[in-house]
């Protein structure tokens, strides 16, 4: 971008954009170019260089397009165990031929819902990237889960992903969830290619009174993706979501994550494991909104960290004037397996209500020599004995994951990458 | 079955072993005494293998084997058990996955197949009734919140699973009430046989009036300065060490 103003590089984006949502684009475009991309020293993405990154990696700002799938890499995409309905995307579109329709959920193409409030949620003027989807996403998904409605089976959003014509993609999902229903969504995107590409998504959901919503996500894409996302969800009274996030792999990865508690007794929790290696950067930059009084917000992302991986976290709890008798937890705890690799934690607290149960807290530390002995003293080999221990340290935050099947398979990945059999 | 020769071993540029020589047959039980700091656990942790510590002379030889040219997991799988003085916690980590990654690996070692879970369990079964182990401790993680006495009977308890060749107990006995030491010593007994032999560092008699040694060495300043049999404890615990810290130190002086 150095040699390009902001506005030109992005014009094939802005070009290319369909003529529906016409004002919510407008706005979009008009906060992207306000914002700009971030620059070097801006303090949000101060970690997380991603203008120079996309400067160097992406050839073409230009939508990356639809391409051919069939039903059998559809079926051979899925993990061992999977149980549930398929909502199938390509480049970040979203294809109903070869998903399941899913009984009681209302699902279609946002060019189909033009009512749909984008926006509302994760709101442009917060984020360049969120303001750029805004401005020029091609199209996406809306998912309504009616009033009361129990899903018991996982939604999985399986997103297959390439570089083809132009390397942007750029999801947009939107989704409701009426009062007292219940519903889990499983995230996970494949790379069909190693080639660069740009992914830029943004995930709003509105949750209902007494809404249950888990979304776990799986990140395990090639090691050349860069990726941002915006996943921003309103909570509402007693009403519960909660986030897994698991990030095994990418180039450069800013997931965004916001949770605004807006009914009294909600609860939200965010959880999150970063396993890293090579020069893989994953940067989680979490926001909880404390906006009334007695809600709660559970936090807990743990990293490890090999060869030249970086991890960045940022915690951000925000508890309003009104927010009494809040109980807000938080903790990040890093394990760092080669000098090369660099962990960036940081909590930010702002906390302007006096009655509120806060605590948050951060570390980052090398794997346990003293417990790595006394396995390898019991027999067990080093490599096998170093897994144990990170695995056991990750577990914490894995066995968040209440859908059975998705967290066996995240195990099994696990278990794979850290080399132990056990 | 164990041979040191003048072994010297230091940590962080500080020599704490001085030249150590023992010999160890099958059949035998040796116990290991001397004051706080003298090298007792120093010694186990180099035996077994603690890369902390850098052997700047001499050799140690298991079973024909140069037992400081192997990793800690092959000492273990050779049949070389140590029972910690301070057993590690380990959150997350269940002490029955870890017991049976453990047990399988050395049996792989040894050219044994796997157990399956249901021979791992009864195994388990017959190995805890031996120590009187509680079932409850072993479903929690590794020593996680264990009272030092549970370390120590779980120390005993691995060791039971594992059947080394060679054991080496570093103060297995301190933190057990009478009942829990009577019941440990048993289970060291049983385990007992004249293919094995056993190493006890310990501070008191007590221990030794169970586990019944046939020498008793005293260790100080990082070397071996008396060897007796077990009447030399019965003298120690009486008169203590002094006599022996005059006796090696005015020789030094001289
Ligand atoms: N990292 C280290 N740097 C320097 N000295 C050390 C280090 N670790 C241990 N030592 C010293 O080595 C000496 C021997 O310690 P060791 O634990 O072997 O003694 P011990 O005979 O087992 O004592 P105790 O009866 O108290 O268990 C002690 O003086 C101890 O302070
Ligand atoms: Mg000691």
């Amino acid at each position: 971008m150095s040699t390009l103003t902001q506005q030109d590089t992005f014009q094939g984006l802005f070009a290319a954009a369909p003529e529906n949502f016409l004002s919510i684009r407008t706005l979009g475009k008009e906060s992207f170019l306000s914002q700009g991309l971030p620059a070097v020293k801006a303090e949000e993405y101060k970690f997380t260089n991603l203008s120079k990154k996309l400067e160097n990696a992406i050839k073409s700002f230009s939508p990356a397009l639809s391409f051919e799938i069939t039903d059998s890499q559809v079926k051979s995409a899925l993990f061992d165990g999977f149980e549930g309905d398929v909502l199938v995307f390509v480049n970040g579109l979203f294809l109903p031929e070869l998903s399941s329709s899913i009984e009681g959920i209302e699902v279609a193409k946002l060019s189909e819902k033009p009512e749909a409030a984008l926006g509302s949620i994760a709101k442009a003027s917060k984020d360049p990237f969120a303001a750029l989807n805004q401005a020029s996403f091609a199209d996406g998904i809306f998912i309504s889960v009616p009033k009361k409605a129990n899903i018991e089976k996982p939604i999985l959003l399986l997103s297959f992903n390439k570089e083809n014509v132009g390397q942007v993609i750029q999801p947009r999902i939107w989704i409701e969830v009426g009062d007292f229903a219940e519903v889990t969504f499983l995230d996970q995107s494949i790379s069909l290619n190693d080639s660069s590409y740009f992914i830029n998504k943004v995930v709003e959901i509105k949750g209902g009174v007494n809404s249950q919503i888990n979304y776990y996500r799986l990140q395990n894409e090639s090691k050349n993706t860069i990726e941002v996302s915006n996943i921003e969800t309103d909570i509402q009274k007693d009403a519960k979501f909660t986030s897994v996030n698991i990030s095994l792999s990418g180039d450069m990865v800013r997931n965004n994550l916001s949770l605004n508690l807006l009914g009294s007794n909600s609860e939200g929790n965010m959880f999150g494991v970063y396993l890293l290696n090579g020069k893989t950067h994953v940067d989680n930059h979490t926001n909880v909104d404390h906006t009334i009084p007695h809600a709660e917000s559970n936090e807990l992302y743990k990293g490890i960290l090999a060869d030249q991986s970086r991890g960045v976290f940022n915690g951000k709890i925000f508890v309003r004037q009104d927010a009494q008798k809040t109980n807000a937890f938080q903790q990040n705890n890093n394990i760092l397996l080669s000098e090369d690799a660099i962990v960036n934690t940081k909590p930010q607290l702002e906390i302007w209500a006096d009655d509120v149960k806060c605590s948050h807290g951060c570390t980052v530390g090398q794997l346990d020599e003293e417990a790595l002995f006394y396995l390898q003293a019991r027999g067990i080999d080093k490599t096998s004995a170093k897994g144990l221990l990170l695995y056991a340290f990750a577990g914490e935050v894995l066995e968040k994951i209440e859908e059975e099947s998705f967290r066996n398979h995240v195990v099994n990945l696990i278990q794979e990458r850290l080399g132990s059999k056990f | 079955m164990l041979s040191i020769k003048n072994l010297h071993a230091s940590i962080e540029g500080n020599e704490i072993l001085r030249g150590i020589n023992l010999e160890v047959k099958a059949g035998e039980v040796h116990a290991i005494m001397g004051p706080n700091g003298s090298g007792k656990s120093t010694l186990a942790s180099v035996l077994a293998g603690r890369e902390e510590y850098e052997v700047t002379e001499g050799e140690v030889i298991f079973q024909g084997k140069d037992l400081l040219e192997l990793a800690p997991e092959d000492r273990a799988r050779e049949g070389v058990f140590l029972a910690f003085q301070y057993p590690v916690e380990i959150p997350g980590v269940s002490s029955t996955n870890f017991l049976r990654t453990a047990l399988n690996q050395v049996r792989e070692y040894r050219g044994l197949e796997p157990l399956d879970a249901v021979k791992f369990l009864s195994l388990m079964k017959e190995k805890m009734a031996l120590v009187e182990i509680d079932q409850k401790l072993l479903s929690r993680s590794l020593n996680e919140g264990f009272s030092g006495g549970e370390k120590k009977r779980n120390e005993i308890f691995q060791m039971a699973m594992l059947e080394p060749t060679l054991s080496i107990l570093d103060e297995t006995d301190s933190g057990l009430d009478i009942d829990a030491l009577r019941i440990v010593s048993n289970g060291v007994n049983k385990l007992k046989s004249d293919k094995t032999a056993t190493i006890v560092v310990t501070h008191y008699q007590r221990l030794l009036d169970y586990i019944v040694p046939d020498y008793v060495h005293v260790l100080y300043k990082g070397r071996i300065v008396k060897s007796g049999t077990k009447e030399l404890a019965l003298e120690l615990e009486e008169k203590g060490y002094d006599w022996i810290k005059e006796e090696v130190d005015s020789a030094a002086t001289v």
